[in-house]
């Protein structure tokens, strides 16, 4: 009698329940910036984003997913806005994206406190969200803003450049960056300039007070169309002769085509770059030249790592995503191939990984592109690790 | 010494890029009684056109050249086909229709070029440096923006004093209902006006284009500037902008470049690097109050 009732609830169970548990898709929003100056970030984003679905053959754990892809224009307002309609109105399992720590930084109460749901951060990495404000329900495949200038840092005292000067645009990110870069850099530095973010494209002032200080080098992080901008005009100003440039997030596959010949030569720290030897990495970069005849930049290969990590969690789950304990825990491990090679989440939901140093040259084919040349430190605990009070 | 000229000469360079986006605005706001929000839309529009036909002629000065009466021809035909409606309405009504323009030029923008955004190089002539005094380089590229900017500036100072439209011209600004009862072909003048308005906002966007690059919504910050330039020089006056312009460009390159250490006499040093950007932000209003509180037609305006 028992094992009849218990039969009967099963194909119950079977009948109710899977069917409707496989007609309903797993569905992930994906926040980025697709108009505007900005808009080449997020497309390098996307293109990411649908490689990694392509490569997992359109299913997460045996059931199809879809992605919703919202435009945050580059406004903090505007960012916040469409990821509480993916919160509220689409009701999806997973948001992912968000190239600004400002856009981020506007959006995370919306989805992680409000929302209850898992966010995936692909690229920005405020120091805040790394400290006090860190949340089981954030996640990230990037970085903490300081590590990368940190990393490169570190290289600028084994070079033996003796004098800094910092320039950066002032958000969250740019503070966090030359706070990076100061933290372990051990020369001089010779002054640290913030600009007005996001409308100043023109880096005069600031390059003929360059000129005047004569540094041994000068330091910058200005992503996107403002690293365009700011290499252009190092270059036209007759500085690239002089001081040379080293810089986080301003040289990369997004800017390389347009600096040109222009950023031959110039050295960045970066967690990805796209000749790291492992399968996976491998395997992204060239399904992604062969489709779009460009490389890409470390902004997809953190969107592409982002996809595979939720379906590492939905492969385990078998699907079922339900019971967001489980997928929270599942996602810490981290069991999943990424394109850096492997890595642990630490405490706080970030990375703990690798750096590298690369330098900027030109492909056989004559493409600008990005190689690494030494690592530049391993396993990098990020600094706010200990300020956060997850264990 | 040399880089206080240095720093001057990039004051200057910014300014003159604001007094040509001012000059139109002033001039439509002083004479046709016009607020025109979409004139940082026909900064755009001129940049985006440069862009286009610098590509097809593959030459930067000639595609430049083109664009100017391109840039022309949209003023004209934004003036007919809307502007025209307007003069009799108040001035919400204005605004209003003006910032519906702003959102249909991002739209047309967004539909004809791509929501991407476009890269303009600096032409191979100007891409290096030159040296202004013995030993001192700047950017050739900014020196022509520098050549060119002044040289609109003494045109547009020919034409209002010296020409019969600039009779007209300034007749219109003090009082517009007086040389239309004199029998002036009104409707001629202020397409005239709007058009030449827009061919100095498309000058302005193009030059701008290869330092700051060509993208939606590049005129809406830029605009703001320009209307406190307008409001400073007083409304209606070319001198007026011309002036402002250049404190407004000096003022920005002093917040930039002077104000971070002098706040470092009396503040920690990272307080003051993130301080000074937010306040010479600021400088430019503080100035703009100060001026109406002083004289509140502006420095040149017509007082009534």
């Amino acid at each position: 009698m028992k094992s009849k009732l218990f039969g009967t609830a099963t194909i119950a169970a079977l009948a109710l329940g899977l069917p409707a548990a496989a007609q309903s898709p797993i569905k992930v929003g994906f926040v980025s910036t697709f108009s505007g100056p900005q808009a080449a970030i997020g497309e390098d984003m996307r293109r990411s984003v649908e490689l990694a679905k392509e490569h997992l053959g359109g299913k997460m754990g045996g059931k199809p997913f879809e992605i919703v892809y919202e435009d945050d224009q580059f406004k903090p307002d505007v960012g916040k806005a469409r990821s509480e309609k993916l919160v509220q109105q689409d009701k999806v399992n997973f948001v992912a994206g968000y190239i600004w720590s400002n856009v981020l930084l506007a959006s995370l109460k919306t989805v992680v406190d409000e929302g209850d749901t898992i966010l995936v951060s692909a690229n920005a990495g405020p120091s805040a969200i790394a400290g006090e404000l860190c949340n089981k329900n954030f996640f990230s495949t990037s970085w903490q803003n300081d590590q990368t200038p940190m990393a490169m840092g570190d290289y600028l005292n084994n070079k033996g450049v003796k004098s800094l000067y910092l320039v950066g645009p002032n958000y969250a990110a740019g503070k966090d960056m030359l706070a990076g870069v100061k933290r372990t850099y051990k020369g001089k530095i010779v002054s640290e300039d913030f600009t007005k973010w996001p409308d100043q494209l023109d880096f005069s002032a600031e390059l003929t007070k360059v000129a005047a200080a004569k540094p041994d080098g000068i330091f910058i992080f200005y992503p996107g169309a403002h690293g365009v901008q700011f290499v252009k005009q190092w270059a036209q100003s007759g500085l690239n002769k002089t001081v040379p440039l080293y810089q986080v997030f301003s040289i990369d596959a997004i800017t390389l085509p347009q600096q040109g010949d222009l950023a031959l030569g110039t050295l960045g720290a970066q967690e990805w770059v796209n000749d790291l030897p492992n399968e996976a990495n491998k395997k992204y970069v060239d399904d992604f030249k062969k489709k779009h005849g460009v490389y890409p930049s470390y902004y997809g290969a953190q969107s592409y790592d982002a996809i595979m990590l939720m379906a590492s969690a939905a492969e385990a789950l078998k699907g079922d995503l339900s019971n967001k304990d489980k997928v929270r825990a599942e996602m810490k491990k981290a069991n999943f191939k990424s394109v850096r090679g492997d890595f642990k989440f630490g405490n706080n939901n970030f990375p703990i990984q690798n750096f590298y140093i690369q330098e900027a040259v030109k492909d056989p084919q004559g493409m600008m592109t990005v190689k690494t040349i030494a690592t530049a430190v391993k396993n990098a605990v990020d600094p706010f690790a200990e300020k956060c009070p997850m264990k | 010494m040399e880089y206080l000229l240095l720093q001057v000469l990039n004051g200057v360079q910014l300014g003159l890029l604001m007094f040509l986006l001012a000059a139109g605005l002033t001039l439509t706001l002083g004479i046709m009684d016009l607020v025109n929000l979409a004139h940082g839309s026909l900064y755009m529009i001129g940049a985006y056109i440069a862009w286009t036909l610098i590509g097809v002629t593959d030459s930067f000065v000639l595609g430049a050249l083109l664009a100017l009466p391109a840039t022309f021809l949209v003023g004209v035909a934004v003036e007919i086909a809307v502007i025209r409606r307007l003069y009799a309405r108040d001035h919400l009504t204005q605004v209003l229709a003006t910032f519906g323009l702003i959102l249909f030029f991002n739209e047309l923008v967004r539909a004809l070029w791509g929501p991407g955004g476009k890269s303009i190089a600096v032409p191979a002539f100007l891409n290096r440096t030159i040296e202004i005094l013995p030993g001192v380089p700047y950017p050739a590229y900014r020196f022509a923006i520098i050549l060119v900017g002044a040289l609109v500036a003494i045109l547009l100072a020919w034409l209002v004093a010296r020409t019969r439209l600039g009779m007209l011209i300034r007749a219109g600004a003090s009082n517009r209902r007086m040389i239309g009862a004199l029998g002036v072909n009104i409707e001629l003048l202020f397409s005239l006006v709007f058009g030449l308005g827009a061919v100095f906002a498309g000058l302005a966007g193009l030059m701008a284009a290869p330092i700051a690059s060509v993208r939606i919504g590049m005129g809406d910050d830029i605009l703001i500037l320009a209307l406190v330039i307008i409001v400073i020089g007083g409304i209606g006056s070319i001198k007026g902008a011309f002036i402002a312009a250049m404190v407004v460009g000096q003022i920005d390159i002093v917040g930039r470049a002077f104000l971070p250490d002098m706040l470092k006499t009396f503040m920690s040093s990272s307080a003051a690097s993130s301080a000074a950007p937010a306040i010479s932000q600021v400088l430019v209003y503080v100035l703009m109050a100060a001026v109406l509180v002083w004289r509140p037609t502006g420095l040149f305006g017509q007082r009534t």
